[in-house]
């Protein structure tokens, strides 16, 4: 029974986990069609602001909450106005250049900070369930996940602004010809993504620690996940975290980790292959 | 230009190259030279494998690497169980084009976008990449070969002659293995585009609608130009096995990142532009690294080959090569113009007055 619970609470933790790390690759794809391969390294940066400003004798909390969302929501911004603005609709080319965004990112990280593992130990201790015991910021982390798809849900569903972003989303055109422009609508998310992308980073930092090539161990997971999502931003986005993050601990239970990331892959591989538009493609279709 | 002239042009400028690499390099004898070109070799193959599939195939392969490193690893672990290593040789070629067969059926029967299809073959690749790195230890023994986790095989067996399987060649007969398997591979692409199936597949990349409406079975034909591509990829793989070892740096982002740059620098849509793209940014980061004093802390492989993608991406949309040679082309249209003035004179508008 023991047992039992503390398998349900891994599999929410990695669903969890999962979740926040496609949110911000989530939001910049779903609203602007663009795959930003430098979202590992935004992530990367987000747990390195972290550390760094917590160490410099910040309150871990405010490093978490405030600082890194706002130092990489300047990055973001940065990389909008020199790389992307310069290649709207050319998909593939802002593909290959967030890349050269995410090698550049990573040679800057290892020249600040070296090629070494950094970290700070989770906060919070941890909780006891029978003879187990799982991380209560892991728990928390679920919790935090769960606050800010609500959140999300809630701008996109009930506000002003969420109603201009659905409608720049669904037709571009028609946006515009309404008085709402694109350019500002576009940077807005792009920044938007990045800072939530810091956020994320600066939140699982504690649990994986930092190091400079972090950001190809998660760019993979987010992309797969935003990708078997399809194109709801959050439905896609929960679906498939829950469905391949169940399959990834399932796996790491049974077999190892690794093997758990591979049976991730094998499964959006063939879920692909029977949905090629993803969850959302098919099901759920009309949620957000 | 007529294309007819370019390229009997580029097949002389690619036979001066063999002349140098075949005769005059292994003439000088300097062995140093001789292992770093087997290198280059092996890499130029993986590049030349991604020119083909992305610039007349139009598959993006964000993971081209997963069939370079994969065919070193069967390579590596068949010489050494097999202890014939030209067997093992075409076993490598064999499964990774088998690889490739399995990866594409489901990309392309599945009928990914681009931007997808990118993002599963990278994500193949670091999973690869994850998995071979996590291999230390005495469980992950296949037969009599370790995989030896984040250090690879450092015994990877070298190639020996068919039928001799206890003399392995030298390091000059490696390299001249390596050039000739990369002018080889360089002519294999030159005849599969040449061929119907090449020009199929062509078509397919400029409009995949019409060739489809044509009656052309589109998810076929990429699926047949991405096999080759593994296959060649492959080779470039074993060629790579025989000059360094294999570990699974062969799979990772860096390498991933690196092939994409080299056919973006070189010129997409052409296949000696990727080769020569490869040969100046290695020899580039050969040079970062040597640097020394104040320069040294800023040249971080990943920062320059970072700046140089997006760079290149932003600005210089077609690539060296191609930028060279319209500007060759420009250059001799000149120097046309100005002889034909100096024997017909000036030309001088009509209406001017005289």
């Amino acid at each position: 029974m023991d047992y039992a619970l503390i398998v349900l609470l891994q599999v929410i933790a990695t669903v969890a986990n999962l979740a926040m790390i496609s949110a911000g690759l989530a939001v910049i794809f779903g609203m602007m069609r663009i795959i930003n391969m430098a979202h590992g390294e935004f992530l990367m940066v987000g747990g390195y602001t972290a550390l760094v400003s917590h160490q410099a004798g910040l309150n871990l909390w405010v490093a978490i909450f405030l600082v890194a969302p706002i130092v990489v929501g300047l990055i973001g911004a940065v990389v909008e106005r020199l790389v992307i603005r310069r290649l709207y609709g050319r998909m593939i080319d802002t593909m290959l250049a967030t890349w050269g965004v995410s090698l550049a990112l990573v040679g800057l990280i290892t020249i600040a900070f070296g090629n070494t593992v950094a970290g700070i130990s989770p906060p919070l201790g941890s909780v006891e369930i029978g003879a187990y015991a799982i991380g209560c910021y892991e728990l928390f982390v679920g919790g935090v996940t769960a606050i800010l798809f609500l959140a999300g849900w809630l701008v996109l569903a009930r506000t002003q602004l969420g109603l201009i972003a659905r409608a720049a989303m669904q037709n571009r055109e028609m946006a515009a010809a309404l008085g709402v422009d694109p350019a500002k609508v576009y940077a807005t998310t792009f920044v938007l993504g990045a800072a939530i992308s810091g956020l994320a980073g600066a939140l699982i930092a504690p649990i994986t620690g930092v190091v400079p090539s972090i950001g190809a161990t998660y760019i993979a997971k987010a992309f797969i996940t935003v990708i078997s999502g399809g194109t709801s931003i959050l439905a896609g986005t929960l679906s498939a975290a829950g469905l391949l993050g169940a399959v990834n601990s399932m796996f790491s239970f049974l077999m190892t980790p690794v093997l758990g990331e591979v049976a991730l892959l094998a499964c959006a591989v063939v879920l692909l292959r029977l949905l090629p538009q993803g969850i959302t493609g098919r099901y759920f279709r009309r949620a957000l | 230009m007529t294309g007819s002239l370019r390229s009997a042009l580029g097949y002389v400028a690619v036979a001066a190259a063999a002349y140098y690499a075949l005769v005059v390099v292994p003439r000088d004898g300097d062995i140093a030279v001789m292992i770093n070109g087997s290198i280059y070799a092996g890499y130029a193959i993986l590049a030349l494998s991604l020119a083909l599939i992305w610039g007349f195939g139009g598959i993006l392969s964000f993971g081209q690497a997963s069939f370079f490193g994969l065919a070193g690893y069967v390579y590596a672990i068949a010489g050494i169980n097999l202890g014939d290593t030209a067997v093992a040789l075409f076993l490598a070629v064999a499964a990774s084009a088998a690889f490739a067969a399995i990866l594409g059926y489901f990309m392309f029967w599945g009928r990914l976008s681009d931007v997808y299809l990118g993002v599963i073959t990278l994500t193949v690749s670091l999973i690869l990449f994850r998995f071979f790195n996590q291999t230390a230890g005495e469980e992950w023994t296949i037969g009599a070969a370790p995989l030896g986790g984040f250090n690879g095989i450092p015994s990877t067996p070298i190639l020996t002659p068919i039928g001799h399987p206890d003399q392995p060649l030298s390091p000059e007969n490696i390299y001249i293995l390596s050039v000739m398997a990369l002018a080889f591979c360089y002519l294999l692409c030159r005849f599969v585009i040449a061929t119907r199936f090449g020009r199929a597949v062509v078509a397919i990349r400029e409009n995949p609608v019409r060739a489809e409406l044509l009656g052309y079975d589109t998810r076929l034909y990429k699926l047949g130009v991405f096999v080759i591509g593994g296959a060649i990829a492959g080779l470039g793989g074993v060629v790579f096995a025989n000059s360094v070892f294999v570990s699974p740096t062969m799979f990772n982002l860096q390498t991933n990142g690196q092939v994409i740059i080299w056919v973006i620098v070189g010129g997409l849509g052409t296949l000696a532009g990727p080769v020569l793209g490869c040969f100046a940014m290695l020899a580039l980061s050969t040079w970062l690294g040597s640097l020394n004093g104040v320069a040294s802390g800023w040249t971080d492989p990943n920062l320059v080959m970072g700046a140089v993608l997006t760079v290149c991406v932003v600005t210089l949309r077609q690539g060296l090569l191609p930028t060279v040679v319209a500007a060759g082309e420009r250059l001799i249209a000149t120097l046309l113009r100005r002889i034909r003035i100096q024997k017909f004179g000036q030309p001088h508008a009509v209406d001017e007055p005289l």
